[in-house]
This record gives structure tokens, C-alpha cells and sequence, in this order.
């Protein structure tokens, strides 16, 4: 079995496993053709009827366009009704990773490509928290082709399943030396505030409440580093 | 910075040495047995660390015992707390057939090897402040031992380890990245038995002020990002000013862009709006303008997009964090009391056609007059003057 064999190989955890009835309609399959050398083959492969004898620099090739088939069709597949519920059950396990951000917790991640493209990005982790998106943390991971997963397929799995949607946080890093804060980096904070109020504004002004949790809202009550007094300024003494 | 393997030319490893080489303490510098000998940079520790000055000679590899015989191994000690053995002459011994210090349990040395890694911790957070300690800490910086930020848009940033906290115990030690200004958690799983208070939450922050010349973006594009989106390449651009009409070739459109062929496809384009005026000052607030947080602004915040097209603000599951990575194109937007100034200055202009503006500071004492005149007219008209206090909100 191919598929199985795929997607229980190391460094193809985030790929889930494409339904053969997908897989064998040729709708699905439109102009991949174009993209995939040894097309026929390679989708012989992926499909478990290839047993045609053939050198194994020959094989090799093939092995790699069935990989690169199976990848595109992936990226189809997942933002089918079957691939979403496959793909947000990895997710609910925590197959893609968390989120390195510290304020996100340990929000996890879901798997998307910057371009639509094969060969133009390798795959990155988009955090629905904080709606940034990451490296993934492991080489192997990081040199799959983005291309594989989508730019849509993370945003339209939350399109189907908005009760997914994690709540968002106001919660952030606060660079500060000594206790006080830093210049600099709290006028860019209190910019990016003003910014966020008026989104607000405007999200209240169409009748959309608030998304924000609430015990952290306005002040900086929820922040990681506020109300805690700083222990000591004794590094100070040699400087 | 090199006093330590200076003190003792006979003993190579010491025990900061061998402390600081374990798996999982890459991050630390390796504090100069100078620092820890002078009492004034362990003020107030004594009282934090239980067996502080058994604590103390163990990090300082000075002997409590005369009669102490060859150093147990440190590492291998705690795992083997429960095997309490004894030689023929009656010494409790390690595993390793090493005595114990007499008058002192195994669970007394496991207590004192704790603290000993508590106070070096507490000692280490003050010494990455001082001056040698954070030139220590540059070079590690520099040969970039604290690992990459992982948010694609800070393009393999370095970053810095922090803690969130200065009381140990509490949280682990974060990374900091200054491209960004948020905070991650380490890739791997062997430094979340590190304490962020070993850290300290000044030094991130104190780094970059005292080497204000290092160059946060890091050289050329190693993440490839150029691939995705004409800006992040450093190849020449074109401004894209008047999207409808860069393509309809007309002399006015091509006299607005930039000179090198403005009509070649190839050429990137990016928004006039990402493009900053000319004007931006060389420093903001005190830090260089192109290294405060360089990648965060547009283009630098993720887009969802389905199918190519940007998922709207009012939907319910639309972007609402992108105030997180914003920074303003127009940096003077930042300079808060700049602002202030500004608009005191209309303001007053607004209120007393009679402002005398007499350069910076000459404008300054005038406003301070005028604004005592302002308020004392808007008190003589009250009903006319709703709500002018003489601040910057009637000023249009």
C-alpha cells in the first residue's frame, strides 16, 4: 500500500492519508498531469497498480514524481469536506506542533504553504491564535514543499468549523530593563494598541462583538510580566 | 573574561566549566570567578539560596574538608541518591567508590548541588548585565548559539535567551526576539529544565541597548522569502504609485515611478503605501530607526487568503491580530512627544490667531502662555467653547 507506507514514513507526519475513491476520480486529477513527470506511472504508484519492471535510476524517478503527485492532490484533498474533518483531527491531536510564541500557549498549529506554487516555499505552521506563521521546529518538516498543504486550506478549515476559532489574546511581551519599560518598544506597543482599539471600533461599528477575551481586555491585566514587582536591580552595580 | 581558566592551570575543568558544558546550559556564559568572589555582586543572594555558602565553595571548586578526598563527580551524583554505600573503613561512598565528604548525607550534597546550580543561576542573570558578561554574551550572540527566531517573517533573526520572570522557579527561559519583540519558546525540549530567572527579563532588552550598532535583520534573504513576495528581495523595485495606470504606459505614470524601466514586468513592484516619506529620522525614541523591530510592518504580517483572496476583517473567523506585527511606514508616527508638540502648536493656532512661533524652544514658552489664555477664554465663553479645554481635541 502506498498511501499507508507515505504517510507513515518520518518526515511525512503532517500529510494526511488521501481517500482512494478522491485519488482514482480523474476530476481531482485535473491538469496535475502538466506537473508530475512520469505522470502515469507516478499515479500508477500512488494508486497501487504500478507493476511495470524498470531500472531503479528509472524507479527512483518515479518514486519522487508520486511523491510530488501525491502532494498536489493532497493539497486538493484537504480542503474537501473528508480532508478537513482528516486534517482537524490531526490538528486536535497536536500532529503539527504548538506554538512557539509564548502568549499563544500551547495553541496548536496547522500546516500551510505562502504559495499555491510547487517549489516556491517550504511549509510553514500557522498559529490560529496569533495568526503569525512559523518554521517548523524539525528539518525534516521544514523542507516540504508548502505547496503541499496550501495557502487556503488552514483558513477555510476555520471557515467550516468557526467554533475552532481560539480565542484571541491581547497578552504580550513587554521589553523592559530593570522593571521599566523600554522606550522604544512600548511607544511601537502603544501604537499597535491604538491600532487594535480601532479594529474594535470598527468590528463594533458592523455589529461584531469585542474577540478578545475579556479578564485581559483594555489594561495590561492579562500581560505575563505586569503586576509582578521586579526582584532586584542588583545587576545594575557593575555596569 | 578569561580570568577563570587563568586561576587554576593545574585543574582544567572547574566546576562552572563543567556546569556550563552540560547538555541543555549552552546558553550560559561562564561567570568570571572574579565577579562571584566580589560580596557586593552577591548582595541579598544569601538569603535565597538554602546552604548558600556550601553553596558557594562548590561553584568556586574551593574544598570544605581538608581531609576530603577526590571530587565526586557531580553529574552522576544526584542519580544515584538512594544507594547508600560504605567502604571497608566505614565512609559512606558514591557510586563511583569515591568518599563523601564526612558530616555531610548524600541528600546534604544533592541539596548543596541544587542550590550551588540555584545561586550560579542567580549569579549568572546579574553577570550577563555587568559589562564582561554581556561582551560574553555578544559572542555568543554573534556565533549564534541561541538559535533562530521561528516566525517566518523575522527571516532567521537571532534571537536571545530571557526570562519572563527574575524570581526562579516560575517559568523557563524564553527567546527573545528583537526583530520582532515577542518572546518563544526554546525548539528543544532540553531547555525547559532551565529557568528564565538564570536570565533575568533586563537582559534581552539591556543587549540591545548597550551594542546599539548590531544589525538586527540578518544578511541577505536565508529563508528564501524573495520567492514569495517582491519585497523581501534587496534587488531594486519599483514603487508602485498608481496601480491602474502603471500599466497604461502614459508619461505621467512613469515620470511617478522610479527611473529603471518602470513598464518591465520582471522589476518587483510594491505599494506606495509600504514606501516610508523621506524624512525618517536615523534614530526613534532612542533606537536606531532600521533596527527597531524590522520585522514587523507591512508586508511582514501574514495575509489568510482562500484561493487567492484576502479573508475580510468582518468575517467571523477574519484576521484580528495583525495590530500584533503592525509598525507604522512612516516611523515619526512613534515620536510621541514630537506629536505632542505638534499638536499643542495647531491647537493653540487654532485657539489665538496671535501665536508668536519662534523656533522650537520660543514656541514652547509661548504655548505654555497661550494655553492659560485659551483656557481662560473658553471659560468666558462656556456655552460657545463646549468642551475646549485648551488640549489637543478641538484641534481639526
Amino acid at each position: 500500500m502506498y498511501r499507508s507506507q507515505f504517510i507513515s514514513s518520518r518526515g511525512n507526519e503532517y500529510f494526511c492519508d488521501i481517500d482512494e475513491d478522491y485519488l482514482t476520480d480523474r476530476f481531482n486529477l485535473t491538469g496535475l498531469n502538466a506537473d508530475v513527470q512520469y505522470y502515469q506511472h507516478a499515479l500508477d504508484l500512488v494508486t497501487d497498480v504500478f507493476d511495470v519492471e524498470c531500472e531503479d535510476e528509472m524507479r527512483d524517478h518515479i518514486e519522487k514524481s508520486a511523491r510530488h503527485l501525491y502532494g498536489l492532490v493532497h493539497a486538493r484533498f484537504i480542503t474537501t469536506t473528508r480532508g478537513l474533518a482528516k486534517m482537524l483531527d490531526k490538528y486536535k491531536k497536536g500532529e503539527f506542533g504548538k506554538c512557539p510564541r509564548v502568549n499563544c500557549g500551547t495553541q496548536h498549529l496547522l500546516p500551510t504553504g505562502m504559495s499555491d506554487v510547487p517549489g516556491t516555499q517550504f511549509v510553514k505552521l500557522f498559529c490560529p491564535k496569533c495568526e503569525d506563521i512559523y518554521n517548523p521546529k524539525s528539518s525534516r518538516h521544514a523542507s516540504i514543499d508548502g505547496a503541499y498543504f496550501g495557502t487556503s486550506f488552514a483558513n477555510i478549515l476555520f471557515q467550516v468549523y468557526p467554533a475552532l476559532v481560539p480565542e484571541k489574546t491581547t497578552a504580550r511581551y513587554e521589553p523592559k530593563v530593570f522593571g521599566f519599560k523600554m522606550h522604544a518598544a512600548a511607544a511601537l506597543q502603544r501604537w499597535q494598541d491604538n491600532k487594535r482599539e480601532e479594529m474594535i471600533e470598527r468590528l463594533k461599528a458592523q455589529g461584531i462583538d469585542n474577540p478578545f477575551a475579556m479578564d485581559d481586555d483594555g489594561d495590561d491585566e492579562g500581560d505575563l510580566s505586569s503586576g509582578h514587582e521586579p526582584m532586584d536591580i542588583a545587576g545594575a552595580d557593575d555596569l | 573574561m578569561s580570568s577563570f581558566t587563568e586561576s587554576d592551570p593545574l585543574d582544567t575543568v572547574t566546576w562552572i566549566n563543567s556546569f556550563c558544558s552540560l547538555l541543555g546550559h549552552e546558553y550560559f556564559a561562564e561567570v568570571s570567578e572574579e565577579f562571584i568572589e566580589d560580596d557586593f555582586n552577591l548582595t541579598g543572594l544569601q538569603s535565597q539560596v538554602p546552604m548558600y555558602k556550601d553553596a558557594l565553595e562548590m561553584i568556586l571548586d574551593v574544598e570544605p574538608d581538608s581531609d576530603m578526598d577526590p571530587e565526586p563527580d557531580e553529574e552522576d551524583m544526584d542519580d544515584d541518591e538512594e544507594d547508600v554505600m560504605r567502604d571497608e573503613e566505614g565512609y559512606r561512598i558514591d557510586a563511583h567508590g569515591f568518599r563523601l565528604p564526612r558530616g555531610r548525607s548524600i541528600s546534604d550534597q544533592s541539596i548543596i548541588e541544587s542550590s550551588a546550580e540555584l545561586l550560579y543561576g542567580l549569579i549568572h542573570q546579574r553577570f550577563i548585565t555587568s559589562r564582561p558578561g554581556i561582551q560574553q554574551m555578544a559572542e555568543k550572540y554573534e556565533a549564534q548559539h541561541f538559535g533562530h527566531c521561528p516566525r517566518v517573517f523575522c527571516n532567521s533573526t537571532k534571537v536571545l535567551p530571557v526570562g519572563i520572570y527574575d524570581t526562579p522557579g516560575i517559568d523557563t527561559v524564553k527567546l527573545f526576539c528583537s526583530s520582532c519583540m515577542d518572546v518563544y519558546t526554546p525548539p528543544n525540549s532540553r531547555f525547559q529544565s532551565v529557568d528564565g530567572a538564570f536570565f533575568g527579563t533586563t537582559f534581552g532588552c539591556l543587549f540591545f541597548m548597550t551594542f546599539p550598532d548590531f544589525q538586527i535583520t540578518p544578511q541577505g534573504d536565508p529563508l528564501n522569502l524573495a520567492s514569495t513576495h517582491p519585497i523581501y528581495s534587496n534587488t531594486p523595485y519599483v514603487v508602485l504609485r498608481e496601480p491602474a495606470t502603471v500599466t497604461r504606459r502614459d508619461s505621467r505614470s512613469s515620470s511617478l515611478t522610479s527611473a529603471s524601466a518602470p513598464t518591465v514586468p520582471s522589476v518587483p513592484q510594491i505599494p506606495a503605501e509600504w514606501i516610508p516619506p523621506s524624512n525618517q529620522p536615523t534614530t526613534i525614541n532612542g533606537t536606531s530607526t532600521g533596527n527597531l523591530a524590522p520585522g514587523l510592518g507591512p508586508g511582514r504580517i501574514h495575509e489568510p487568503k482562500i484561493y487567492g483572496f484576502r479573508v475580510s476583517e468582518r468575517a467571523k473567523t477574519g484576521p484580528r491580530m495583525k495590530w500584533l506585527r503592525m509598525r507604522p511606514v512612516d516611523i515619526t508616527e512613534l515620536d510621541e512627544v514630537g506629536r505632542l508638540g505638534n499638536d499643542r502648536d495647531e491647537d493653540m493656532g487654532d485657539q489665538d490667531a496671535t501665536t508668536i512661533k519662534t523656533g522650537k524652544n520660543g514656541t514652547k514658552t509661548a504655548t505654555a502662555g497661550q494655553r492659560k489664555k485659551a483656557a481662560a477664554k473658553s471659560r468666558r465663553n462656556l456655552p460657545a467653547a463646549d468642551g475646549a479645554n485648551g488640549t489637543g481635541q478641538t484641534a481639526s
